[in-house]
């Protein structure tokens, strides 16, 4: 009788190893890389309702990126997308940066404001939309209603096209700011104790220290923070549908990638038809610029990190 | 041994024959209108007593998802036996794939009920067949509280001028004149296509879907034009004012009109049973011209083709093209159903259903959603635009004349 020889360690931990990831990675291939693949193929393809139709190749990547009306629309919708990134990393970003700078100085009551910082990231998109339509309603809003009391008369802010995304943008900065102000404080407290005094005895105001000290220190919160915005800001779609619409009134002064994509794939109740195949090839745009952009930027980021 | 065997066959023949002609059969049936629940169920349930052994569910949708889930349903070989489908555009997506059952005087004799117009709307273009049954006509029209009116000492406007007129009186009794606001593009659609069509008249409309002449027409841009007076009557803050908001300014009494159509009224009556509510037609530009109401088919009954109760499944939409059935679905649900002879017992919508006689057909809806970019989509946007004053109604005729060029022949180099 012949005794089976065991496996080597490698081999067995590797076997133990997959078997662990096997569940995951089939959810995984079911639930995103089948659908994405679908997403890649419908991308060259024509439709008649829900029913391809035939290949296409790139005509529909061409008319969303060259051809009219598609292309304005696009171009348009990318360049709000690239307005909200920039406004929320300056704005929510920086003023979170500023929060967990003052949340690290525990000054009294600060356990408090961590809670009241963090509090609304955990309410839904849905609610915070509809929150905010509410408060800026132009008769019903409480915003102007409170300006109304000082004799400001307030702005429609959500009609008017000046003011309706950086509204918008607000909302989104109020929601999430919890977020990246805690990321950045767990990062700030982190820093050694010693590093901070040291440079408070040589002279080091709170400027010099957020800019010299901290903000180089912080440089891995950085790098998540800055990468999950920018996917946030190019995925941007419940706050944006729900306080506007699909449509991204008013007359499209709103109007992001997402809610293109969604409005050209699935169509809208009272305007526009389903079109799965520039829906897709959108979704594959915006796939790729996202993947693309989030590689580099998490390599660049990652280059300027420091070892603590 | 063989005889009692071939006994016994014969036996489980005659149960199975006997079960086939008995067997309870359930279909589905799926909607988008989850608040119309309770008058179907009662209608479902008199289809049952009339058809017994045929158990019809109701299951509704979100509106806004509907035509997303039924797209993916039906591409995936599933869905309901009975489908609540949209008119026009919406239609044809699901009737060209070959989707849904074709509809013809054999198997659906309840089609000769329907005028040529609610069956125009539920067929394909290109091949005229019908595929669904046409449940309900809209008509655009102006909801009016005759109490703020009274109030004002304002008579219902006939004409332009008149129209104007009141809402400068009811904004001097401290009334907001019109409800409306522009945040909703398809509101703002309803708006113009219901003031514009008295406008514009019939001969426009013929023209222009005949391609004779495009929305640059000056008629049309003139139309629109004469819209703009209307915005310092409209609430403050009007470009920030969406749907909903303007509904609870017109239901709560705070302003005196609301610019919509039939589909309203059910709800507002349940809404505010107590609101003195009228309905009327859109002013006409001139005493000597017609008060011309806009109208529209909101959509129809379908049976699919993959539905394995097809038979049960067009029984349901027979009887659904029944008078009977369209008498109850205006008694329940305040729908105002094109079969003939319908008789309308509230007051306000047969008043709808006189006004819906004389009308021109609601341009985007009927004629210029079949296709993307559809006039709606671009006409809506451009309307936001006129509205806050950023584009001429010159530019919104070129941009809806652009758009459209790009699928349809006639607007192409005008």
């Amino acid at each position: 009788m012949t005794r089976r020889r065991p496996l080597p360690p490698k081999v067995r931990r590797g076997l133990w190893v997959a078997c662990l990831l096997a569940p995951a990675a089939a959810v995984m291939t079911l639930f995103v890389v089948v659908p994405v693949l679908g997403a890649f193929a419908d991308a060259f393809r024509s439709f008649q309702g829900p029913r391809p139709t035939g290949w296409v190749g790139l005509a529909n990547l061409r008319d969303v990126l060259f051809v009219a009306p598609y292309a304005a629309a696009t171009w348009r919708a990318l360049g709000h997308n690239i307005v909200v990134l920039l406004s929320l990393m300056v704005v929510q970003n920086g003023l979170a940066y500023l929060i967990a700078f003052a949340l690290l100085k525990a000054l009294p009551g600060h356990r408090v404001h961590q809670v009241i910082v963090f509090l609304p990231v955990v309410l839904s998109a849905i609610v915070v939309g509809i929150l905010w339509k509410l408060l800026l309603n132009p008769i019903f809003g409480a915003v102007n209603e409170t300006l109304a009391l000082i004799g400001i008369q307030g702005l429609p802010w959500l009609g008017d096209a000046r003011t309706a995304l950086g509204s918008i943008i607000a909302a989104n900065a109020w929601h999430w700011m919890g977020f990246p102000a805690l990321i950045f404080l767990a990062a700030m407290q982190r820093i050694p104790r010693e590093a901070l005094e040291a440079a408070r005895i040589d002279g080091a105001t709170d400027r010099v220290l957020l800019a010299r000290i901290i903000w180089p220190l912080v440089a891995p919160a950085t790098t998540i923070v800055v990468v999950l915005t920018f996917i946030g800001s190019f995925n941007w779609f419940e706050l944006p549908y729900v306080m506007t619409g699909l449509e991204g009134s008013p007359g499209g002064a709103t109007d992001v990638l997402g809610l293109l994509f969604y409005r050209t794939a699935f169509g809208a109740v009272s305007s526009g038809l389903e079109d799965f195949g520039h829906g897709s090839a959108l979704a594959v745009l915006m796939f790729v610029v996202v993947a693309a952009v989030s590689a580099v930027a998490l390599r660049v980021l990652r280059a300027r990190e420091i070892e603590l | 041994m063989r005889k009692r065997l071939a006994g016994l066959a014969a036996l489980l023949g005659v149960f199975s024959l006997g079960g086939g002609v008995a067997r309870a059969e359930n279909i589905t049936f799926w909607t988008w209108r989850q608040e119309d629940k309770g008058a179907y169920n009662k209608l479902f349930a008199e289809f049952t007593t009339a058809h017994p052994g045929i158990h019809v569910r109701f299951r509704a949708f979100p509106p806004a998802q509907y035509q997303t889930i039924v797209s993916t349903a039906l591409a995936g070989g599933k869905g309901p036996d009975v489908l609540h489908t949209r008119a026009y555009g919406g239609l044809e997506q699901l009737a060209t794939p070959g989707y849904l059952v074709e509809l013809t005087p054999q198997n659906d004799p309840e089609l000769a009920n329907l005028p040529a117009s609610a069956r125009a709307a539920l067929a394909v273009r290109s091949t005229g067949k019908i595929y669904s049954f046409a449940f309900s006509s809209q008509t655009l029209g102006i909801l009016v509280n005759r109490q703020i009116l009274a109030a004002a000492k304002v008579p219902e406007p006939g004409t332009w001028a008149e129209f104007i007129a009141a809402c400068k009186a009811i904004k001097a009794a401290g009334k907001i004149c019109i409800a409306n606001g522009t945040a909703t593009g398809w509101m703002d659609e309803v708006l113009a296509g219901d003031l514009t069509g008295p406008m514009l008249g019939k001969q426009f409309f013929k023209d222009v879907v005949a391609g004779k002449t495009t929305f640059k027409d000056p008629a049309y841009t003139a139309a629109l034009g004469r819209l703009l007076a209307l915005r310092p009557y409209m609430p403050p803050g009007y470009t920030g004012i969406d749907y909903p908001t303007a509904q609870q300014l017109f239901l709560s009494g705070r302003a005196a009109m609301f610019i919509g159509g039939s589909w309203e009224i059910a709800n507002f009556r349940r809404q505010n049973p107590k609101l003195a509510m009228d309905f009327m037609a859109p002013p006409a530009p001139a005493a000597n011209r017609p008060r011309l109401v806009s109208t529209f088919y909101d959509g129809g009954y379908a049976v699919v083709h993959a539905s394995k109760h097809q038979q049960a499944a067009l029984a349901l939409v027979r009887f659904m093209g029944t008078k009977t059935f369209g008498d109850q679905l205006g008694a329940m649900l305040g729908d105002v159903s094109p079969i003939k002879g319908v008789k309308l017992a509230d007051p306000t919508l047969a008043k709808v259903a006189a006004m819906a006689s004389e009308s021109v057909p609601y341009i985007m809806a009927v004629s210029f959603r079949y296709e993307n970019p559809t006039g709606s989509e671009l006409l809506q946007g451009a309307l936001q635009k006129m509205f806050a004053g950023s584009m001429t109604p010159e530019q919104v005729g070129a941009t809806v004349t652009e758009g459209i060029a790009r699928y349809y022949k006639p607007f192409q180099g005008k």
